[in-house]
């Protein structure tokens, strides 16, 4: 796009969101931001605008867009508080590798430094949070930084981009000629994989007698689903998912074995100081994956695949370190591997699935007494819902249950703060996931805790007639703190307790379709009403107060003192 | 714990230090020493960071550091890996100027740089093994200032930054 015309600075902000295709905007207006508002009014048929109900929250719907689509997520606010209130998410963004271009306004050039109005160094403040951050002063600097802003939020390990942007900068007259970015020389994107890597590996592979994969987001992130699949089907290796990872793999595969960490299934933890090769794909050691990392796979040679090279011997000391893009190192891993299968192997790890349905998921699913669990309800909804159903949730109890029984069966089904656990993350996340596709099953499965931290976008999704479907979970309690206070802390139940409002008329209020479950027998056909709805709808389901979630690795415990009880 | 110079090669962008600084910060570590300034090629600073902690963390720190986006590439070397050096200021009364103090210049290779009516200004460059020696004994001769520059250094491997940047 050429123009020789002058325009002003706010005109070529929304002509280079246009140019980078980016389709719809979450954001806050402002006094600082004002100018692009104004430009906005005249670009409404090319890019949507979503007024959120708080900055807060247009970040978080900026994560949940960017998260199901593949996309950048796009996000405006002023300057000042407007900023601030974006800087959880921009952390969140950062530890979950998410895409964003955050545009905040800020005060005029003059003004910096003098504690201007709304004056906030959002540029230092969000220093730590952002994959990179400029201040833009001049309208001649303005395309620019948003092609590079782009362009560094979505290649290598994808993040967040801050751009903060001056009054005068956005008012003043510039030329619009914009060029995208396709690289600089401080920042080198791809790199070749090593050969020597992959021969390595391969050999390490052969001679394994109990290999074991473990997957994470890194495999969405790259789009590498197929490669992983194909890697598993041939090799027959075991393969267990991270929190992030989940549907990067459909659980169906026949390799597919469970989920890693603090809360995830027993086998897939308590094997892992049994195996010994550990392929590790597109994740990162997190301790609520490793437990304690002096008696994590010690056993194991450990092979990494993996993007970032900081991440590389970071937490866990290597064999092979596998560094660059995963869709190639996958499938040049694939070519070198010799056909193979471990059923003895793998039968250990249905073994202890055995038990651990006896032991767990037995009472969470089909529960003997009279209160309602968690786990049925998310196994009623696996009844019901779609194959592609997108499963967005906060962050808590709920968000561990929802993970360990929700049925993944595609690719970016699995929305949630998984790094920084961000309680108030579902509500808004949801809503962009569902503005990316108005179509897709949407469900938003929240705490009663987390939905009061951002329920003001109960506004946004009426206003934008999202149809997310909203599930909450209510214990009356915070129920991960509560649940570690009866197991750590004797039970001292410390301002964990919830008084609630009533949520249907909350719901009914933003003129949200609402539904109450209290009992057991309502709950089959309340789920099959919600899905089939079409609008967005509120479905509140009263749970067992005290349930806790298991299994469990409790801080400070290797993998294999994983608990079942 | 082992004392490490670590080098950035950067583009020169407003917050640049800032970023890396932060790096330090949120993992408790204590910067001995640091310098910036312009390369021998334009538009391209180095920054000397010296830091003194475990080889596994200073590996962890510039790999962070590297991951900047603005960062060219940062390397570290021990001391046996590089040649540098240091300079120092000291600023004496002119009263207490005497024969003793000229054998003190003249054994520390010491220069003076200023020389005002109340006070002269004494200028050693060296390690900070060499330069702490002088201060010691300075301190008595009624020693009104002292400064010390970070470490600027060179490393002793043969690599250019025009291979850096290529």
């Amino acid at each position: 796009m050429k123009e020789e015309s002058m325009i002003r600075g706010a005109d070529i902000v929304v002509q280079s969101l246009i140019a980078e295709q980016a389709e719809i905007i979450f954001g806050y207006p402002g006094g600082a931001i004002m100018p692009v508002y104004d430009a906005l009014y005249d670009y409404h048929e090319q890019i949507k605008h979503v007024l959120t109900r708080h900055e807060q929250g247009a970040i978080h719907a900026a994560q949940g867009y960017a998260r199901v689509s593949g996309k950048v997520g796009v996000c405006l606010a002023t300057s000042g508080p407007g900023a601030t209130n974006l800087i959880t998410g921009l952390a969140d963004a950062q530890i979950d590798s998410t895409p964003l271009v955050c545009i905040t306004g800020q005060v005029a050039a003059h003004l910096l430094g003098t504690d201007a109005f709304q004056e906030t160094d959002v540029v230092g403040i969000s220093m730590p949070g952002t994959k990179w951050n400029i201040q833009v002063r001049r309208v001649e600097d303005i395309a620019p930084a948003i092609a590079k802003g782009f362009y560094i939020a979505r290649s290598g390990r994808p993040g967040p981009v801050l751009i903060d942007i001056t009054k005068n900068a956005q008012v003043d007259f510039g030329q619009m000629n914009y060029t995208p970015c396709l690289g600089f020389r401080s920042y080198k994107v791809h790199q070749p994989i090593d050969p020597n890597a992959i021969q390595k590996a391969s050999e390490l592979i052969k001679q394994a007698k109990r290999p074991y994969l473990l997957f994470g987001q890194g495999v969405v992130l790259g789009k590498a689903e197929t490669e992983l699949k194909f890697f598993l089907d041939k090799t027959g290796i075991p393969a267990a998912s991270t929190l992030l990872g989940s549907g990067a793999l459909s659980e169906d595969h026949p390799n597919y074995v469970g989920k890693l960490g603090m809360h995830g299934n027993y086998a897939p933890n308590l094997l892992t100081n049994q195996c010994d090769v550990l392929i590790a794909v597109g994740m990162r050691f997190d301790d609520r994956v490793t437990g304690d990392l002096k008696r994590y796979a010690k056993q194991a040679k450990v092979i990494h695949l993996e993007l970032d090279a900081a991440e590389i011997n970071k937490n866990v000391k290597v064999e092979v370190g596998v560094l660059g893009d995963c869709k190639e190192s996958l499938s040049m891993l694939t070519e070198a591997v010799e056909q193979g299968s471990h059923p003895e192997w793998l039968g250990k790890f249905r073994e202890l699935e055995q038990m651990e349905k006896e032991a767990v998921m037995q009472h969470d699913i089909t529960p003997t007494k009279v209160g309602l669990t968690m786990g049925e309800v998310i196994s009623q909804i696996n009844r019901y819902k779609a194959d592609d159903a997108v499963l967005v949730t906060d962050v808590g109890q709920h968000q561990m249950i929802a993970w360990r029984y929700f049925h993944y069966k595609k690719t970016r089904t699995q929305i949630t703060s998984g790094g920084l656990g961000t309680m108030g993350f579902a509500l808004p996340a949801a809503l962009g996931a569902q503005l990316h596709d108005y179509s897709r099953q949407v469900i938003c499965v929240v705490g009663d805790g987390g939905i009061q931290m951002t329920i003001q976008e109960l506004g946004a999704i009426m206003q934008t007639k999202a149809p997310v479907k909203i599930v909450l979970l209510n214990n009356n309690y915070l129920g991960m703190v509560r649940q570690w206070q009866q197991m750590f802390f004797d039970k001292r139940y410390s301002f964990t307790e919830l008084d609630n409002p009533d949520f249907i008329k909350l719901a009914e209020a933003y003129g949200i379709k609402a539904q109450k479950v209290t009992e057991r027998n309502t709950l089959t056909e309340s789920i099959e009403d919600m899905l089939i709805h079409d609008g967005p709808y509120f479905l509140e389901v009263v749970v067992e107060k005290e349930d806790n979630v298991f299994p469990m690795i409790a801080t400070g415990c290797s993998v294999e003192e994983v608990r079942l009880s | 714990m082992k004392r490490y110079t670590i080098f950035v090669i950067t583009e020169n962008f407003i917050g640049i230090l800032n970023r890396i600084t932060i790096i330090f910060t949120r993992r408790g570590i204590n910067i001995d020493a640091l310098t910036a300034s312009e390369s021998s090629v334009d538009g391209i600073h180095r920054i000397t960071i010296e830091v003194t902690t475990s080889e596994e963390m200073v590996v962890h720190l510039v790999n962070q550091i590297e991951k900047i986006i603005d960062v060219i590439k940062a390397f570290y070397h021990e001391d046996s890996g590089v040649v540098y050096q240091e300079i120092a200021l000291y600023k004496i009364p002119v009263a207490r100027l005497d024969g003793s103090l000229e054998k003190i210049i003249r054994q520390h290779h010491a220069k003076i740089i200023s020389a005002e009516q109340e006070f002269v200004v004494l200028e050693v460059a060296g390690h900070k093994e060499q330069t702490q020696e002088l201060l010691e004994i300075l301190k008595g001769y009624g020693l009104l200032e002292f400064a010390r520059s970070g470490r600027v250094a060179v490393a002793k491997r043969m690599r250019t930054i025009d291979q850096y940047l290529s």
